[in-house]
């Protein structure tokens, strides 16, 4: 259990002092944020009613941006071999890993969410939905995201390969999400249904994700 | 002969060349009596002879499904077993799987222009065909980054199998985000019976596109034993050079 805490908080400190890794999300995520409008229009109506899709987007691109280098950068200075070697199950492991990530880049967008959502003119109710849709959503991103960082860790060019990878995969979180937003505040569909299979995806990649990574690391390394 | 005897590439090179021709010839004739029965079948009353492209759509539509499903027994073959032929297996599907998938779209945007007035709906169908085809170019784009082919395989085998279990729920979920958003102009297709004078030319172009599927993964197997031998050879070569 020692072993689970050190490298959390390992890992957390890691990002947290190293430059590029939370505040960088959040500030692509506001860039992100901010682009819409000079593509759309400054149309307020507009923009309320497809804020939490904006949101969601937005939150979706910046959780991937740093996925790259949960892995690779302790490739590079070789204390992944270190981590591999130790005693604890390497799926662990990585389930760790990938919590210390989701804590230092996913939980900041969330937490950002609804300062955003005042730029698109969203009304209480709705950032509330938004916020939890994304506090639910985002773990599924991170851990799906892991596999794509395992696999693409031994490769040279691993950045955009990872997106081209994992994409495809998150289109059900992006729908459940969204709809699930959407259904706060403009109904008429129940928050309920998809709210539900949202935290169901999230649970999923909980038990594919670590497993499939630990596998993709285990062979792509030895 | 048991699969285990296969594990021999020289001896599935043997193999493969014994049953090619025959299966060549088959995919030939299979095409001809398809073709054939799919020009006797009757215009649609309501789509004319546009309905013929169905008998090409559709077999696509199967094939494109049918290799991932190879491609993910060649995975489990590949870190379960460890059996040497299917990397190579699981490798050669990759690029007809797509090719398949292409086609199906195409064949589809081509048949909706008449028939729906647009090449492309957002319909659930398309929809995660389409995704299906940007999942065939992940694994392609993962194959073609990893230069060394066993450890290619195992990374590609890996993807392949989260997206045999992902493909489900893609598909569950585009289904469900079309029938939120339900566009107006889908024709509803057939029905749920078909007519035999359609059924049976569909049925004998599904056979034809399967034995062109093994015709060509077969010989694509072949090229790509040989094309490894030569990466080997090189290689010595290089060495004993140096």
């Amino acid at each position: 259990m020692s072993a689970v805490k050190a490298l959390l908080v390992r890992d957390m400190r890691l990002a947290v002092r190293l430059g590029g890794g939370a505040p960088m999300g959040v500030l692509f995520f506001l860039i992100v944020v901010t682009l819409m409008p000079f593509a759309l229009g400054p149309d307020l109506a507009l923009l309320r009613r497809i804020g939490p899709a904006i949101l969601w987007l937005g939150a979706l691109l910046a959780s991937l941006l740093a996925l790259d280098r949960l892995f690779a950068a302790d490739h590079e200075d070789g204390s992944l071999d270190l981590i591999l070697t130790s005693r604890l199950p390497l799926e662990l492991t990585v389930a760790v890993k990938a919590l210390a990530h989701w804590l230092t880049t996913g939980l900041p967008l969330v937490i950002a969410a609804p300062v955003l959502a005042l730029f698109l003119d969203l009304d209480p109710p709705a950032m509330a939905a938004v916020a939890l849709t994304l506090l639910v959503g985002t773990p599924a991103l991170t851990f799906i995201g892991t596999v794509g960082a395992a696999l693409a860790v031994t490769l040279r060019r691993g950045g955009l390969i990872l997106a081209v990878l994992v994409l495809p995969l998150t289109i059900p979180v992006l729908i459940f999400g969204v709809a699930a937003a959407n259904a706060a505040v403009i109904g008429p569909m129940p928050f309920g249904p998809p709210f539900t299979i949202l935290c169901a995806l999230s649970l999923i990649s909980f038990v594919i994700g670590p497993f499939a990574a630990a596998a993709a690391l285990r062979h792509g390394l030895e | 002969m048991p699969i285990i005897d296969l594990a021999n590439p020289s001896r599935f090179l043997a193999l493969v060349g014994r049953v090619l021709p025959w299966l060549a010839a088959a995919t030939v004739c299979a095409f001809l009596v398809g073709l054939y029965y799919a020009a006797l079948a009757p215009d649609d009353y309501q789509q004319g002879a546009t309905v013929k492209i169905m008998f090409i759509h559709v077999p696509n539509a199967w094939l494109a499904m049918f290799c991932w499903t190879v491609m993910t027994v060649a995975a489990l073959g590949t870190l379960v077993w460890r059996h040497p032929l299917a990397d190579v297996a699981a490798k050669a599907a990759a690029p007809l799987g797509a090719a398949f998938t292409f086609l199906c779209l195409l064949t589809g945007s081509l048949w909706g222009r008449p028939m729906w007035g647009t090449y492309w709906v957002w319909d659930g169908r398309l929809t995660s065909v389409l995704v299906l085809f940007l999942m065939y170019l992940g694994v392609l784009a993962l194959w073609r980054t990893v230069e060394e082919p066993s450890r290619a395989a195992r990374a590609a085998a890996i993807l392949t199998l989260v997206g045999a279990i992902n493909l489900p729920i893609i598909k569950f979920s585009v289904d469900w985000w079309a029938t939120l958003h339900q566009p107006a102009s889908v024709l509803r297709l057939g029905g749920p019976t078909i007519h035999s004078s359609i059924l049976v030319p569909l049925l004998i172009m599904g056979l034809a596109f399967m034995l062109l599927f093994a015709t060509l993964h077969l010989a694509a197997m072949r090229n790509e034993i040989l094309r490894r031998r030569v990466r080997t050879l090189r290689l010595m070569q290089a060495q004993a050079g140096a």
